[in-house]
């Protein structure tokens, strides 16, 4: 039993990022970067599984720069047992599909049984990769998970969708990805970051797999939302229904 | 000529309003739009279709396999249909989102996700960063596959009657099966389309207090209930009520968030309300920065009066 989790570098989820002026894209510079937060919560799943005695390795895979490297350790420091880091150049933007098509190269190279991806990175907002791999690698996929329960050469998914919960059944090897109540992720110990550092890490380029990162979107622009002017107080329940219906016409 | 494929959301005896908001955004991409309803004994949800105003056709596909939107299943079908389109449209619902990717991948595309606003038939508006950023994309690939943010876009008319054609699914791949589903039952109106949306956070410390606070106003303002993450987080309410970047995105006209906070995680799923009022014991809670109107006091006072003062005022 092997699993594969896909980890992305992406800016803190406290951090309220700013829009570069000219609409030139956003301002990473000297901002707080952790991991996604859905893939802490891959990590410690695939690392749930391997406690229960489910399975023998985790690899976790990261496409960035650098610093992404970080990132890896901050998985290995969960409990994954070795990286892959596929370089990227600085302030190069992987779009989704690039991404899930170098993963469908570390795939056939790896074989894992399980890949488990954050379902959705909180800087893109994309939503896609989980099942962009699950496409290219003609496997099932269980988006969303809330509960993953491994059995006999299968894999029992519930998915949070619009309206409650739905459980499928998936035949392995499958894609997963996460939904906030998964778990909740551990805080990695001193001992285990001491010992992530000497976990093995494997760095790679995208041209090692052959894999064109070149973006197929155009970003035209990219600008502030118009904000909400700020509105009033008011001082009693009795206020608050007059205004909303008097002023603001909605009751 | 450009072509459109609409893949409908529906639960196979009724048709989601989703459909018709998605339907809105494929309408200004001009050209021709034919609404895809895949599933089992949908009939009814396909006559649906064919009245929404601006459809040129209907296609079913009705096989068993299609009976719980299965993304492999259903991405199987569409890939094909896609050799007849240019751009395929879907609601960026927990469906629309689960089965549209995998469709992307196949054709060798980039899906643009949660579009705002159609620029042109090749620009989209998009929200990154949790709204706090917004991008116009353009894709120059010669098929596009767009998921539409449904709290952007309106209903259209039901005044079409568009022919409805079968075709046939390719034999099931059987990767996957349905085992169970869990859906929640409420008589309250559907937190996506409602036009009122009462949400409770932490602040409302217990399921009890859900129920007994909150469901009365909700019930006299006719209102769907919503939560925070933190709420659903507790177990104070089920998941499909989170209301956030990673949850539902509604923008009714009137906005009650009592006891939330106001995280920008929130503020992502709620901030394009008409009308937003918070009801916070904290003075300095954000949420009072995006609110309206906003009452600085204790929920567990204010939510009665409120209940009492409504029913004052005839709701
Ligand atoms: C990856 C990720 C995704 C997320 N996605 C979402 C999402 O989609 N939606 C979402 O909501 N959050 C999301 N969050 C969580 C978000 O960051 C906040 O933690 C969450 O919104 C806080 O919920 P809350 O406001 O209910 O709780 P808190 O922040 O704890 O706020 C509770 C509020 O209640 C008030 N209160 C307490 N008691 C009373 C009382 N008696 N009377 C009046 N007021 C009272 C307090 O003053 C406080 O302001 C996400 C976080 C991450 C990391
Ligand atoms: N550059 C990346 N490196 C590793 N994993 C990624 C990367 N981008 C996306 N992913 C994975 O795909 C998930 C969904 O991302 P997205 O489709 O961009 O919303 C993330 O939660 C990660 O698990």
């Amino acid at each position: 039993m092997k699993i594969l989790v896909p980890v992305k570098r992406v800016v803190d989820y406290n951090v309220k990022i700013r829009v570069k002026p000219g609409g030139t894209g956003i301002d990473l510079a000297n901002v707080k970067m952790s991991m996604n937060p859905f893939d802490e919560i891959a990590v410690e799943e695939a690392v749930r599984i391997k406690e229960k005695g489910g399975s023998s390795e985790i690899v976790a895979v990261s496409i960035g720069p650098a610093k992404a490297q970080e990132t890896i350790r901050t998985a290995l420091a969960i409990g994954a047992d070795r990286g892959i880091h596929i370089e990227t150049p600085d302030g190069a933007l992987v779009e989704p599909l690039a991404v899930a098509k170098l993963l469908k190269s570390v795939v056939d190279a790896e074989k894992p049984d399980l890949v488990i991806l954050g379902k959705q990175a909180i800087d893109d907002d994309c939503n896609q990769t989980g099942q962009m791999l699950a496409g290219l690698l003609g496997w099932p996929q269980g988006t969303f998970a809330s509960k993953v329960v491994l059995d006999e050469g299968s894999v029992h998914v519930t998915r949070e969708v619009d309206g409650g919960l739905e459980t499928l059944k998936l035949k392995m090897p499958a894609v997963v990805t996460t939904d906030l109540r998964l778990n909740e992720p551990r805080y990695p110990s001193l001992p285990n970051i001491m010992n992530a550092k000497k976990k093995p890490l494997e760095t790679k380029k995208p041209d090692d797999f052959g894999v064109d990162i070149a973006p197929r979107l155009k970003v035209q622009n990219t600008t502030e939302p118009t904000t909400r002017k700020a509105g009033v107080r008011v001082d009693s329940v009795a206020e608050l229904v007059e205004k909303l219906k008097t002023e603001a016409g909605v009751l | 000529m450009m072509t459109v494929l609409l893949l409908a959301e529906h639960t196979n005896d009724a048709l989601n309003p989703a459909t018709g908001k998605a339907l809105s955004a494929a309408r200004e991409l001009g050209g021709d739009i034919h609404v895809l309803v895949a599933g089992h004994n949908c009939r009814t949800a396909a006559e649906a279709a064919a009245q929404l105003s601006g459809v040129a056709k209907v296609l079913v596909a009705d096989a068993p396999q299609l009976a719980h939107g299965l993304a492999e299943e259903t991405a199987a079908l569409i890939v094909p249909l896609m050799a007849s389109y240019d751009t395929l449209v879907a609601p960026a619902t927990a469906s629309g989102k689960n089965v549209c990717p995998r469709v992307a991948a196949a054709l060798d595309v980039m899906q643009i996700s949660d579009i705002t606003n159609v620029v042109s038939a090749d620009t989209f508006e998009r929200p990154i960063y949790a709204g706090n950023a917004i991008q116009i994309v353009q894709s120059p690939e010669a098929k596009k596959v767009v998921t539409v943010r449904t709290s952007a876009f309106p209903s259209v008319a039901e005044d079409g009657s568009a022919p409805i054609e079968e075709t046939t699914p390719p034999p099931a791949a059987g990767l996957s099966s349905f085992e169970t589903a869990e859906l929640t039952t409420s008589d309250r109106p559907e937190l996506a389309s409602a036009r009122i949306v009462v949400s409770g956070g932490r602040g409302l410390q217990s399921s009890e207090n859900f129920k007994k606070f909150l469901g009365p106003v909700a019930d006299r303002l006719g209102a769907a209930l919503g939560a925070s993450r933190a709420a659903v987080d507790a177990g104070f309410v089920p998941n499909d009520m989170q209301v956030g970047q990673t949850g539902k995105v509604v923008a009714p006209e009137l906005y009650l968030a009592v006891g939330i906070s106001g995280a920008i995680q929130h503020l992502a799923g709620m901030k394009d309300s008409k009308v937003i009022v918070a009801i916070n014991k904290d003075g300095e809670a954000p949420i009072f920065q995006v609110a309206d109107y906003g009452l600085v006091a204790d929920l567990f006072q204010a939510l009665p009066e409120l209940e009492a003062e409504l029913k004052k005022a005839g709701h």
